[in-house]
């Protein structure tokens, strides 16, 4: 199997899709002749035309809601949004157009929303927020959050031959530092959990970059010699109940971590479906690492201070093992 | 067609409009003239209906109409084909009509019952037969304006000759989705029509509060037409949406249309319209887009009074008809948030003018369906890009 980081892995399924199925179309700001401000469609153009790979207007309404009627008329269209913050410019298309009209209609709308999300880099306030509750909030809307290039392409695959809205959450700080092995050829990963490592004595469930920060805070070094578990959503909505309750009986102690703001993130259902569903297997309170109620700050110390970091899962970690 | 200049603030003036309109279509039947008169006195007669439903307790919510306003619905709707997609607003009950939705059904689905176009799901006229090629509109206006940009781009892409076709009103032009729509059709020179509805009001609020430069006069802007149409003419409102439709078609790109006319009725059945003058209401009163229309039938020798007995008898009909179905399973409330399996694609509409007649049925044909409807259909692997 051939090594691709996550960027490539993105850009391979794409491609493939694009190849496979005339019906998909690639469009947002600047994804054609510059190829993307991250380069994931660079040299799309060229191979697939200006009109499958179509530069758009700076326009978020327009490019989700012109992405819905070219999908209700038989397109498969794939959105980027240059930066997942942008997308509350299209939220409205979004939520109310796009999530609401197979209810209400039985016409199913499938649009794929590729957002770059997440921090760690400097982005500041409007460059590195994780909007994924957003949606999870939204009914008719499946929201996907892969870590790693393998899923990162499964999942973006499954996403646009999926008859409904997809949200694509691509963390940025994912793109170009992890590498993985990746099939050739495509295939389809499942939206259901994974698990990055198994382990017994706790479980950290986590999704996205955050998948990454858990493994490497919850080697044996880290945590005095105890076997941690690493749960990996990747998808938010449909959320794995099943998988999510099976690693709660099987450890008993659970620590959630999202990089999102931690009012209503996804980690808040998940310890909301915990405490209701296998209350009596827990061995100790649920712990959730998260991002405080803040803006992302700009300048590196500040940043640091609020994402969840290496040590405080880690800490995390340790506290509920001696509890 | 020159665009229209008008003042910046105030009612639109309905005579100074009047001399600027095409008047009765050369592109008409009798027969053709005849039929829109039936759609707007079955839009009339049914909006009637269901207000003596909603005063009875049986419509839920509120209740929202067209009176007034029948000539830009079924006037617009006559011009577009059966391939050409609409997102019909709530105002355009007319519209449906002309695309072939059973006057059951709508009745049903003020009534919140299982047999309504949205089974309960949605009221009013928040709907779209999927079946007959139209998308549900939403509340949040103009969001359908952005979506009708979207499939005029997909039939641009595939080199279809269709076109797509959506309302909005005088309010909607404030809105953000309007800009973007109008530009984004202006960039890409799409197949579509923009169909303002300018009736006066948005809710309680006049044009003079709206904007400072009229909507239309903004269109040049984005690089196409605006024209503006008597909107209370309804084969004038046909002549002009069949004329953009065929620059369309041509590839001259997206028209805005504005049709003039007036809210006779309140935003909602609550609202007693306290903030309309009455002078201004009883001037509008005087231009009834179906009495004139009646007029013209009556000159081709129609039995008016014959043709709107026939049309209560069909609303007494379907009126009975959706009283007797059933209010919906609450145990399916949950069901059908998500498609699953392949989408079902929209389907051809009904197109009543006579001019369509004329059209091979091969003509619009989806390259990208095999078998299915015109829109969607299995997956086939990309020979070619489009």
């Amino acid at each position: 199997m051939p090594t691709m980081t996550y960027l490539e892995a993105i850009s391979d399924a794409l491609r493939q899709e694009l190849r496979a199925d005339e019906r998909v179309l690639v469009m947002g700001e600047d994804v054609g002749a510059f190829g993307g401000a991250f380069k994931v469609t660079d040299g799309f153009v060229e191979e697939f035309g200006e009109g499958r790979v179509m530069d758009t207007p700076l326009a978020e309404a327009a490019i989700v809601g012109t992405a819905v009627g070219a999908a209700v008329v038989g397109m498969r269209p794939v959105c980027e949004m240059q930066f997942a913050d942008f997308v509350a410019c299209g939220f409205d298309q979004l939520v109310n157009v796009a999530g609401k009209t197979h209810y209400r209609s039985g016409l199913a709308v499938p649009i794929v929303v590729r957002l770059p999300s997440g921090g760690g880099f400097s982005g500041g306030p409007f460059h590195s927020q994780n909007p994924e509750a957003w949606f999870m909030h939204a009914p008719g809307i499946k929201v996907l959050a892969p870590s790693t290039p393998e899923d990162a392409k499964g999942l973006l695959t499954a996403a646009i031959r999926d008859p409904n809205p997809v949200v694509f959450l691509e963390h940025k700080h994912l793109y170009r530092r992890i590498k993985g092995e990746v099939p050739v050829g495509t295939y389809e990963t499942p939206m259901t959990a994974r698990l990055a490592r198994e382990g017994e004595d706790l479980t950290v469930i986590a999704y996205g970059a955050m998948v990454h920060a858990a493994l490497e805070a919850t080697t044996p070094e880290q945590v005095d010699g105890a076997s941690v578990e690493v749960l990996d959503l990747r998808s938010l909505v449909p959320l794995d109940t099943e998988a999510i309750l099976a690693t709660v009986a099987k450890t008993s102690k659970i620590v959630i971590v999202d990089e999102a703001n931690e009012t209503c993130a996804a980690g808040a259902q998940v310890a909301a479906l915990i405490a209701e569903h296998a209350f009596e297997q827990l061995d100790g309170p649920i712990r959730r690492v998260a991002t405080p109620d803040v803006p992302i700050p700009f300048s590196p110390p500040l940043e640091q201070a609020v994402l969840p970091s290496v040590e405080r899962i880690r800490d995390a970690c340790r506290d509920l093992l001696a509890y | 067609m020159a665009t229209q200049t008008a003042g910046p603030a105030g009612a639109r003036d309905p005579a100074a409009v009047s001399e600027t309109s095409l008047g009765p279509s050369a592109h008409l039947t009798a027969a053709d003239r005849v039929e829109l008169l039936r759609a707007m006195l079955l839009m009339r007669a049914i909006e009637a209906r269901a207000l003596t439903l909603y005063r009875q307790g049986r419509v839920p919510g509120s209740f929202y109409d067209g009176f007034g306003q029948e000539a830009v619905s079924v006037g617009a709707a006559f011009a577009m084909s059966p391939q050409d997609r609409l997102c019909i607003l709530h105002r355009d009950l007319g519209a449906h009509l002309v695309r072939g939705v059973a006057p059951p059904r709508i009745l049903a689905q003020y009534m919140g019952r299982a047999s309504g176009v949205t089974g309960g799901r949605d009221g009013n006229v928040h709907f779209g037969d999927p079946a007959l090629g139209c998308v549900p509109m939403v509340s949040m206006l103009p969001d359908m304006m952005c979506v009708a940009a979207g499939m005029a781009m997909a039939f641009k892409l595939r080199g279809e000759p269709r076109v797509a076709l959506t309302f909005f009103g005088d309010g909607s032009t404030s809105r953000g989705d309007f800009h973007e729509a109008m530009n984004w059709a202006g960039v890409q020179r799409l197949p579509v029509v923009f169909v303002l509805e300018n009736n006066q009001y948005a809710y309680s609020t006049p044009l003079s509060k709206q904007f400072a430069v009229d909507p239309v006069e903004r269109a040049r802007m984005y690089g196409f037409p605006g024209v503006t149409v008597d909107g209370n003419d309804v084969e004038a409102v046909f002549e002009t949406v069949r004329a953009a439709r065929s620059r369309a078609l041509a590839g001259e790109g997206p028209t805005l249309v504005e049709a003039v006319t007036m809210r006779m009725h309140g935003h909602a059945a609550h609202d007693d319209m306290r903030y309309v003058p009455p002078e201004l209401l009883a001037e509008w009163a005087e231009r009834d887009p179906i009495e004139r229309q009646e007029r013209r039938a009556a000159s081709l020798g129609v039995d008016v009074e014959a043709l709107r007995a026939e049309v209560e008898a069909e609303v007494d009909a379907a009126a009975a008809e959706a009283l007797a179905g059933q209010m919906p399973d609450p145990a399916n409330a949950a069901h059908g948030v998500f498609a699953v399996g392949a989408p079902q694609p929209l389907g051809d509409g009904r197109a009543p003018w006579s001019g369509f007649a004329a059209e091979p049925a091969t003509a619009v044909r989806d390259p990208l369906s095999a078998g299915a409807g015109t829109d969607g259909g299995e997956q086939r692997p990309a020979e070619a890009t489009v």
